[in-house]
């Protein structure tokens, strides 16, 4: 009975978002204040409706209701309370009404803190994310319901595959639904401002802090996931340009664009339907990622069950949301005014520039990844694009970026001009250049690629010294600019961490016995032996290793090899000794005669930097959305305005 | 023209990509060996461990080619096709048990039938790999110069049997 | 108390005994070799791993073909041609250059010139354009409405 009450939660919600999908906006379209009204509540009951039926299907995997299919497949008796949790959006049906609960989570939370904005922009941007939230529930329903029972019920599950029973999975797919739901939001923002004919710099400011929050939470969910990979996985790669990782990257790359754009529409008035095309383009590319991982037209490791109604299912949906958003910017885009004037050499066109790198990166990364599909669709053969292509043309177009991070922040809006420039910049030319010269040194050898590496990492952070003295000078900096420095210093970090890791990583394949030891990067592993521990669903292979550098014990890394009772794939849970400028890795590999096992080591320098630079991303977008002046009322001025532009529409 | 259609345009192509995309097997690579001599080797028999058997044997001959194993699921799917098919006596089937202990391979045979005019012995995989075996079963047409004319990855489906095997194989005896 | 005595007991040893653990591979340059061509390969059960990550049957075997093609002194190209002349160029990670991958390797350059094309043009344009348009309507309304209010 219970599953059946989730599943009606859902007809519910779809009934409900047809409401807030289509009275809100004819009402603010036609001046009409009370359908304009239903808008927050149907976006109340909404989110309530699906939160209801999440928790129903939650409860359905606690209590192991194996009538139902989907838990069924996915969990079972043995499989600890905390997976049997997370194994809810383990699957294709329960993450996909993840998805959904994101949705109407963040519709809810515009709903909530939106007083401030004026009732018929609430309603629109409520409204359309309404409809897409109609869309998406149909979906569910239609090809994907998680509530479908299984007559009769089985005993036992087929439980949760190894891989995902990892506290990665418990973060990684919200955090990441976060940021790619969240992008709906400043989709919603740019349609409502469409369709209100009002594409100014109020518009802008109101869907600045929601953008930055979901490009915030996008970043985390793909470092996480990285992180996962890497030491899940037990190969001690961090990013492979897997189709589903592309998937993700690619919203990333224009979501990061976006709040760049955003920044010069809200300042200066300029680039506003440039700005919508990529509001646009943001929350498209998140609908092509699902469908890409959803509908089996590309291998991918993260694939799900696939089932060709699903991708016909997505794709309408995508054709629908997407092609009708585009027709309406072509509609409106020609009357939209140019904004501030600014020369060519100013803040604006720097941000261009970095919109236009972006932008190219990411359809870079878009060709690499439908290529195939492309030449099979042809009938040209089938061929595959990989890291080597992917590494070949990405980082020819980042470097560019990275050389102008430093630049922007000093450029003045409106006019720039290079000679103060280049005397406020020197200091950190000069650091750079010989940061590039010396420190691959220290690492080891010096290869050119690792010297450019790091000499752009210290060209930013020398750059971000400089502006912090100077600005201290003229009194005290926003949170919104801290937050743009600290995000220019994770990308800094993380350029560090790549060129290190990928230059001077190393790796050994050996064969140990109990007693022999295994040095890398002047580590050393003694191996102690194996024994058997049991686990709550399986049974491991424990090695112990004891970790010394220069004869000084570091401490005992406990790797496994763990046989899950159900499923025949052993599972490598590798064991990593953590630190500021290296990690550790070791990873047991097959057993070999008597007790000797194959062992693989690794001495990985700077990789954490990877994660941390994205961490501190992370955090300068949190400390930017923070800003006061998003928090301040609507000042007089632009609600006149808004009043104004209303009359005239 | 509005320029601003351009971005419909490009999605419009996309989602025609896509749309197309959907109708294609990712998991399926077409074998470059079509229309190329099939490779040569020599390897030991099934059932007769001294006698050895080379593809030149089958020389003016149009015969298939099946590599299957007994850990193989498919291939007992596919098979009661091919004990069927054998009874017809279109053409010679030769099968190649690829990765398999000898009894197990002939255990199988003995258990679901032998349509084999006899089956060569690959225990290392070595033969699968010089014909581009990725997914066992696999099933090759080879003509009476042996050249390989068609492959099949995976089960042979009846269809694929009615439509493409036998008319071609029909067209090449001729 | 016993069990940690008898590790202790054991460690002592093992102190003695230490010694550098083999590698795995017999021949590391080899294994080397092997590593490097084998990361640029896919592999065609698993298909998103590499032939070097993965371990299917099908890659270990494969691998242990590169394996004797290095040591009977082939060079990496002919060591990808003997894959790609069995499988197909399905098994490259780095797609060959020639006429189906020309748009490819080109496009993300050729994406690169169009961008800073356009960019060129339309700051171009805008400089015109926002030097000759007087204010629209619109604006001037907006405009009389904000020195409304400074004035109220």
């Amino acid at each position: 009975m219970i599953p059946e009450l989730g599943h009606f939660a859902l007809m519910l919600a779809l009934l409900v978002t047809l409401v807030q999908g289509v009275l809100p906006l004819l009402g603010a379209q036609r001046n009409q204040p009370q359908w304009v009204a239903l808008a927050r509540p149907a976006t109340a009951a909404a989110f309530l409706l699906v939160l209801f039926s999440f928790l129903v299907l939650t409860w359905s995997f606690y209590s192991n209701d194996f009538s139902v299919e989907y838990v069924a497949q996915h969990s079972n008796t043995q499989l600890p309370t905390l997976y049997r949790i997370s194994a809810v959006w383990g699957g294709h049906e329960g993450s996909l009404l993840l998805w959904v609960l994101m949705l109407t989570g963040w519709a809810q939370a515009v709903a909530l803190f939106s007083r401030r904005l004026p009732e018929a922009m609430v309603a629109r941007v409520l409204g359309v994310l309404g409809l897409v939230t109609f869309g998406l529930l149909a979906f569910v329903l239609l090809t994907s319901s998680p509530f479908e029972r299984l007559l009769p019920a089985v005993e036992e599950g087929r439980s949760l595959n190894p891989l995902l029973q990892d506290p990665g999975l418990v973060f990684h797919p919200p955090l990441l639904y976060m940021g790619y739901v969240g992008m709906s939001v400043a989709f919603a923002f740019a349609i409502a401002a469409l369709l209100a004919g009002q594409l100014d710099a109020a518009w802008a400011r109101w869907s600045r802090p929601w953008t930055t929050v979901a490009w915030v939470f996008l970043t985390l969910g793909i470092a996480l996931g990285s992180w996962w990979a890497y030491y899940e996985l037990g190969w001690g790669g961090w990013w492979f340009w897997d189709p589903v990782e592309n998937a993700s990257f690619m919203p990333w790359l224009v979501a990061t664009a976006l709040i760049h754009s955003l920044a010069v529409t809200e300042k200066r008035g300029s680039f506003k339907n440039w700005t919508v095309l990529l509001a646009i383009a943001a929350f498209s590319l998140s609908l092509l990622g699902t469908f890409l991982v959803r509908s089996g037209v590309l291998t991918s490791v993260h694939a799900f069950a696939t089932d060709p109604r699903r991708g016909i299912f997505i794709l309408i949906l995508l054709a629908i949301v997407v092609g009708s958003s585009l027709l309406l910017f072509a509609a409106r885009a020609p009357k939209v005014s140019l904004g501030g004037r600014f020369a060519l050499l100013s803040r604006e066109t720097l941000l261009l520039v970095n919109n236009v790198l972006l932008v190219v990166a990411c359809g870079a990364v878009l060709l690499g990844t439908l290529y195939p599909l492309l030449i099979d669709a042809l009938g040209m053969g089938k061929l595959s694009v990989g890291p080597p292509y992917f590494n070949a043309v990405f980082v020819p177009i980042m470097l560019p970026l990275l050389v102008l991070v430093a630049a922007g922040p000093i450029a003045r809006w409106k006019h720039a001009e290079i000679g103060p420039i280049l005397r406020r910049l020197w200091p950190a030319a000069l650091a750079a250049v010989l940061a590039g010269a010396g420190l691959p040194l220290l690492a080891g050898e010096w290869h050119a690629y690792v010297a450019l590496a790091l000499a752009l990492a210290v060209w930013i952070a020398a750059a971000i010294v400089l502006q912090t003295v100077e600005r201290f000078k003229t009194g005290k900096p926003t949170a919104s600019w801290w937050g743009m420095q600290i995000a220019h210093c994770g990308l800094a970090a993380f350029v560090v961490g790549v060129a290190m890791v990928s230059t001077y990583e190393e790796e050994r394949d050996v064969r140990m016995s109990p007693g022999e030891t295994v040095t890398v990067g002047g580590h050393t592993f003694k191996f102690l032996g194996v024994h058997d521990v049991r686990g709550p669903n399986y049974v491991a292979a424990r090695g112990s290793f004891e970790l010394t550098k220069d004869g000084k014990p570091l401490r005992t890394l406990y790797p496994e090899k763990r046989n899950y009772d159900t499923s025949a794939m052993p599972m490598t849970e590798a064991a990593i000794d953590a630190g500021l400028t290296r990690d550790v890795y070791v990873s047991l590999g097959e057993p070999l005669e008597g007790e000797a096992w194959a062992v693989r080591v690794y001495f990985k320098p700077f990789v954490d930097w990877i994660w941390g630079g994205c961490l501190l991303m992370s955090l300068g977008g949190l400390l930017a959305a923070a800003d006061r002046r998003y928090r301040i009322r609507v000042k007089q001025s632009a609600a006149a305005t808004a009043a104004a532009a209303g009359a005239t529409a | 023209m509005n320029k601003f259609l351009l971005p419909l345009g490009i999605f419009i192509v996309l989602v025609a990509l896509l749309a197309v995309g959907l109708n294609l097997n990712p998991r399926e690579v077409p074998s470059p060996l079509i229309g190329k001599p099939a490779p040569d080797f020599s390897v030991p028999r099934l059932h007769a461990a001294d006698q050895s058997f080379s593809p030149k044997e089958m020389l003016g001959k149009v015969w298939l080619f099946n590599v299957w194993a007994s850990w193989c699921v498919s291939c007992r799917e596919e098979h009661p096709l091919l004990v069927e098919f054998g009874k017809t006596g279109t053409v010679p089937i030769v099968g190649l048990n690829y990765k398999d202990k000898r009894e197990d391979g002939q255990r199988w045979l003995a258990r679901f039938g032998d349509p084999y005019l006899l089956s060569a012995y690959d225990a290392d995989g070595r033969v699968g790999i010089n014909y581009g075996v990725y997914g066992v079963p696999e099933t090759y047409l080879i003509d009476k110069q042996g050249v390989i004319r068609f492959k099949q990855i995976g089960p042979i489906t009846p269809e694929v049997l009615q439509n493409k095997i036998i008319p071609l194989a029909q067209e090449l005896n001729k | 108390m016993k069990k940690p005595l008898a590790l202790a007991a054991l460690l002592c040893c093992l102190n003695v005994a230490a010694q550098e653990a083999k590698p795995l591979a017999e021949d590391p340059v080899v294994e080397q070799r092997l590593v490097n061509i084998a990361t640029e390969l896919r592999c065609l059960v698993c298909q998103n791993e590499s032939l070097a990550g993965s371990q299917a049957d099908l890659a270990k075997d494969l691998r242990r073909e590169v394996r004797d093609l290095i040591k009977e002194g082939k060079t990496d190209t002919e060591v990808k041609d003997f894959l790609v002349s069995r499988y197909g160029d399905f098994v490259l990670y780095r797609p060959q250059v020639k006429p189906q991958t020309y748009l490819l390797w080109a496009g993300p350059f050729i994406l690169l010139l169009v961008g800073i094309g356009a960019l060129v043009a339309y700051l171009r344009k805008r400089e015109r354009q926002v030097a000759d348009t007087p204010l629209s309507e619109e604006e001037r309304q907006r405009a009389e409405a904000l020195l409304k209010e400074n004035q109220s």
